[in-house]
């Protein structure tokens, strides 16, 4: 990924700009404080923390911490040895960001692609019909693909995960039952689906037609969002995103804080 | 750091010193998590953010020390009732920083 000679800064900060896991390991108490060790999934590690043996164990926790996008300290003795403290180690992960799927090339999909850009995600816009799905339409998706949206799952769905996120936002049937028949068959974390209560009765039957089981339904959000009473574009871009990170937090049912104790900010 | 990367860039481009701050550990209850990072440089300068805006005016001095002696060092902010720590998180919870020069 670089030579010895290039700091380790520059091939750090390239790294995050291309969007490519890596971590980086510092020793924050001990000898060589200071000292560094980048680690990234695919090559080679630069820099050393002090001894082969402290960098070969720390290598391998930072690739444990680096897959479950973990930032925290370890400890270590002077040669990696466990249940020593002679070395503190603060291990920050820099994970790929998240992918947001978005299908639909309609008005409320520039809306929610620019409050996931706010989040983080990648922003893939979908859509079968090339006159909507351009990227004029949507200035801010990482990408505009022109095509089913089950054929673009085909494609990218091995690369979902638990932070990723699916929303299908056509409500045509049409659309939408093989688009989230194909999401259901990844390890997306969260699948959305818009629309009225009675889009969603029709389309419920539909699916369970197409063989989705209660398992399935149990991870659908369907209709997508949450109760804020959102009407514009928006608004239900947030109540969707705050859908999102409610499921993550497993603080399903959100209330104003002014109706509700303990601590705002989640270990 | 992700957020940082065009100050600095633009900072090393300078041949600014610059100091950079990463939260390591948080007890109890804080506003950022472990890796949130803020940069200050030789002219005080500042990006970043390593709390809800309760402690990064002390970072800051803390940080141009460091540009100053080279020195890396890891300092505390928590919540007190004593008056001697003018300096914390009115949330209650207690964050420990790592800051370093930008020399690797």
């Amino acid at each position: 990924m670089s030579d010895e000679t290039t700091p380790l800064y520059t091939v750090l900060a390239a790294a995050i700009r291309a969007e490519e896991p890596v971590a980086l390991a510092t020793v924050i108490e001990g000898p060589n404080t200071g000292a560094k060790l980048l680690v990234t999934p695919d090559s080679d590690s630069l820099g050393t923390l002090g001894t082969a043996g402290l960098d070969r164990v720390v290598e391998r926790d930072v690739l444990g911490e680096l897959a479950s996008g973990r930032s925290g300290i370890r400890h270590y003795g002077e040669n990696g040895e466990a249940r020593e403290e002679a070395v503190s180690v603060f291990i920050e992960s820099f994970a790929a960001p998240p992918q947001m799927l978005i299908f639909g090339a309609v008005d409320f999909t520039a809306a929610l692609g620019r409050v996931a850009k706010i989040l983080g995600y990648r922003v893939t816009v979908c859509d079968a019909r090339p006159i909507f799905a351009t990227t004029q339409r949507f200035p801010m998706a990482d990408q505009v693909v022109v095509d089913w949206p089950n054929r673009l799952l085909e494609d990218v769905g091995e690369s979902l995960g638990p932070r990723d996120a699916v929303c299908v936002l056509t409500h045509d049937n049409k659309f939408d039952v093989p688009a989230i028949t194909h999401a259901l068959a990844t390890k997306v974390g969260y699948i959305g689906v818009m629309g009225s209560r009675r889009t969603h009765e029709n389309r419920s039957k539909r699916l369970r037609e197409a063989g989705v089981d209660d398992a399935g339904f149990e991870r659908l959000r369907s209709p997508i969002g949450l109760d804020l009473g959102a009407r514009t574009p928006e608004e239900t871009a947030i109540s969707i995103c705050a859908e999102i990170i409610a499921l993550r937090t497993g603080r399903t049912a959100p209330k104003p804080l002014r109706d509700t104790d303990g601590a705002i900010h989640q270990e | 750091m992700r957020e940082l990367l065009n100050d600095l860039d633009r900072w090393q481009k300078k041949g600014k010193k610059i100091a950079v701050a990463r939260v390591i550990d948080l007890e109890g209850s804080g506003p950022r998590l472990p890796g949130a990072a803020m940069a200050v440089n030789e002219d005080g300068e500042v990006v970043g953010s390593v709390s809800g805006g309760c402690v990064e005016g002390a970072v800051v001095v803390e940080a141009l020390e460091v540009i100053e002696t080279g020195e890396r060092r890891t300092v505390t902010f928590g919540y007190s009732d004593d008056e001697a720590f003018a300096v914390g998180l009115t949330c209650g919870g207690t964050i420990h920083l790592f800051l370093e020069p930008l020399d690797w």
